[in-house]
């Protein structure tokens, strides 16, 4: 039985796929069409470990691009397959934080993997891979530096919420010859100051699992976990979390359709 | 549609930008209502007063006005219906709920004012909708700010009276609407020419209250499950009840009842049992807003209440018709009036009482608490709504949009994830 999960999201494209116990996945650049990115990198990913198409036997998309895949069998919002995967990449959790490209969310989950709550941040920016992505451009860095650069360092206090606010304030402060690595220590807590916001309403206590692309800087884990008083947990998969779930869930449909059968 | 091109050149109207408007109407009118399956045939009336929604019942108005009559526009649910049409006047719902409008009213109001009211001013201002054009005079209430300081604005384009609504619930307040409502009758009358008697008011007590009683069947019927009408088409049938003709409303609305309930009898729906039944709470949706409910029921679930102003808020309670005379009516009216829970009021507990009594009348699965853009009242009080019906242990997610297209898919996400924790 093979399922396999499709994660189209605004900035990656990522494919998993599920051969019983042996899993195996891929990551693209979405670029400008998420159709033809989900289509290349599920035939890429087939092509690389010797599968036919008509061996897999459910897809599941998910992500923002999962409606524009028309070659799946069901589209699932990116948080339900987030809980999923988290639930099942790190037992325990209770709580689902995820920053991607152009949105964050938390996720409040059960043991399974349901959903229970969750807020999401779509509306700007502030908060997301892209803020941090503007900021590194203003600091003349790349995004990858962000982490290492702010170990030890005490965060200045970054006021501005708006990308657009905030990357003049750094420019402001780097004028003031403040320090890089206390700049982007700030710009971590700014971060995380935004999605401790979220998850204190969720009320949980249990393993927070932090996914999506910006979990890979420790610089933002870390100051969650300040943030938070919390342990913080990033699955080596951290990007893979969503189209990981989306295969358990399909692996799921199969499973009930045979037994209904 | 019919030809009304010379009604609106006599109406003042910009034609060319009407155009426009009555360009997109019909495909976003046949993409979001005629593609559903299985709708009532009774639906079939309310689709030739959309088809016809700048033409018939403007007419007809105009005709009423020929004759010497006068037609008063509102804006809220508070403003006593009755009073106007026991004078023979016409009373006409006037909320814009389409982006068209909003440009327009932002030349002259702050851009973070709520779409509703935007629209309300750049519809009049715009000279795109006939109706704004009608109305001999506009009814205003003082219920959040954005709308008192719009009445001054519009003030200066078209006649308006103001009705002081109270904000809040004590015995002195409704005696002060009691006032209110008093006033209102002198300016209907100075108005309209006509003097308001007990008969009169009591017959146009009974026409609203049979409107509201067809409204409240309408809504029972959802109920059942499976649901045997869509969100949309009640949504659809509400708004229309703020513009309509009082008595032909109410008697299309109940031959829509006894096919409902005809379905009911026989277990048929429109949706499948196991969709989550959602109920809506928040500000009110004018027409042609249409977009949550859409939103919702492509994604897998039904919506089958609306704890709105288009909605349960609109005709719950009826008016006390046992009084004889207009002293008594008129207290009648105001009691009636003042439990309507708006959240201009404070504090407001009766709506969370409504909302919990609701979801356990409807059966719901879970909550969508919207409020446009801006509406500061409805968004502050989100907080206790919430809260209330985590302790209830409902689910519930808060959303916030205006009439824009922009936001749909973000929408659609959140909308889905829901709908997919809920799920059966
Ligand atoms: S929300 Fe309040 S102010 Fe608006 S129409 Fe309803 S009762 Fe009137
Ligand atoms: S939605 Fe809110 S801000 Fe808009 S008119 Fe109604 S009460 Fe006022």
């Amino acid at each position: 039985m093979i399922a396999a999960g499709i994660d189209v999201g605004s900035t990656s494209t990522k494919v998993v796929l599920l051969d019983n116990e042996k899993m195996c996945c891929k990551v693209k650049p979405t670029g400008w069409s998420p159709r033809q990115a989900g289509r290349e990198c599920f035939q890429e990913l087939l092509e690389q470990e010797g599968y036919r198409d008509e061996q897999v036997d459910i897809i599941v998309a998910t992500g923002y691009g999962r409606v524009s895949l028309d070659f799946a069998h069901k589209a699932v919002t990116e948080i339900t397959c987030h809980g999923r995967g988290a639930a099942f990449l790190v037992p325990g959790t209770d709580l689902v934080m995820d920053i991607g490209g152009q949105d964050s969310k938390v996720i409040k989950i059960d043991e399974k993997g349901k959903v229970l709550d969750f807020a999401m941040n779509d509306k700007c920016a502030a908060g997301t891979g892209r803020f941090l992505q503007v900021m590194a451009i203003a600091l003349g860095l790349d995004v990858s530096e962000l982490s290492e650069l702010s170990r030890d360092h005490t965060p200045v206090t970054i006021n501005n919420m708006c990308t657009v606010f905030a990357e003049s304030e750094i420019i402001g402060l780097l004028a003031q010859g403040v320090e890089k690595g206390k700049i982007v220590a700030g710009i971590h807590a700014s971060i995380a100051r935004r999605m401790a916001a979220m998850a204190n309403r969720m009320g949980t206590n249990g393993i927070v699992t932090f996914t999506g692309g910006v979990a890979l800087n420790d610089g933002v884990r870390r100051s969650l976990e300040n943030e938070l008083g919390r342990k913080i947990v990033v699955p080596r998969d951290c990007q893979l979390v969503g189209a990981i779930g989306a295969a358990l869930i399909g692996r799921e449909i199969l499973c009930n359709e045979l037994i209904s059968n | 549609m019919a030809d009304y091109r010379q009604m609106w050149t006599d109406l003042g109207m910009d034609l060319e930008k009407h155009d426009l408007l009555c360009e997109v109407l019909p495909e976003v009118y046949t993409n979001i209502y005629l593609e559903q399956e299985n709708r009532p045939e009774g639906m079939e009336y309310f689709n030739f007063v959309v088809s016809e929604i700048h033409g018939v019942r403007p007419a007809e108005l105009i005709e009423h006005q020929k004759k010497g009559g006068k037609v008063f526009g509102t804006f809220c649910i508070f403003v006593p219906d009755e009073v106007v049409f026991a004078a023979g006047g016409i009373a006409t719902g006037l909320c814009g709920g389409s982006q068209f409008w909003v440009p327009e009213g932002e030349k002259v109001l702050p851009a973070n004012t709520c779409p509703l009211i935007k629209a309300s001013v750049g519809a009049r201002l715009g000279r795109t909708c006939p109706f704004f054009r009608i109305a001999d005079i506009y009814i205003g209430e003082t219920t959040c700010d954005g709308k008192k300081k719009a009445w001054e604005i519009l003030s200066q384009d078209v006649p308006v009276y103001v009705m002081d609504l109270p904000q809040m619930k004590r015995v002195k307040d409704i005696a002060a609407w009691e006032d209110e409502i008093k006033l209102f009758m002198q300016k209907v009358e100075e108005v309209t020419g006509n003097k308001v008697t007990s008969e009169g008011l009591a017959e146009s007590i009974r026409l609203i209250n049979e409107k509201r009683k067809a409204l409240a069947r309408l809504y029972n019927s959802r109920k059942n499950s499976p649901v045997p009408i869509s969100g949309k088409d009640v949504l659809l049938a509400t708004q229309i009840a703020f513009y309509d003709d009082p008595a032909r409303f109410t008697a299309q609305t109940n031959a829509l009842c006894d096919e409902l309930e005809a379905r009911v009898a026989k277990g048929e729906g429109v949706f499948p049992v196991n969709a989550p039944r959602i109920m809506i709470t928040g500000t009110p949706m004018a027409i042609p807003n249409w977009k949550l409910h859409h939103l919702i029921e492509t994604s897998g679930a039904a919506v089958v209440v609306e704890e709105m102003c288009t909605g349960t808020r609109y005709f719950d309670n009826l008016v006390d018709e046992s009084q004889a005379t207009l002293e008594g009516q008129i207290r009648a009216l105001a009691e009636r009036y003042m439990k309507i829970n708006c959240a201009c009021f404070t504090p407001n507990p009766g709506r969370i009482d409504d909302i919990l009594r609701l979801a356990k009348e409807y059966k719901v699965d879970g909550i969508i608490d919207a409020n446009l853009k801006f509406c500061g009242l409805y968004s502050t009080e989100s907080y206790n709504v919430q809260n209330a019906l985590k302790e209830a242990g409902i689910p519930v997610m808060h959303l916030e949009t205006d009439y824009s297209e922009q936001d749909a898919e973000q929408l659609r996400t959140r909308i889905e994830a829901f709908v997919e924790m809920l799920g059966k």
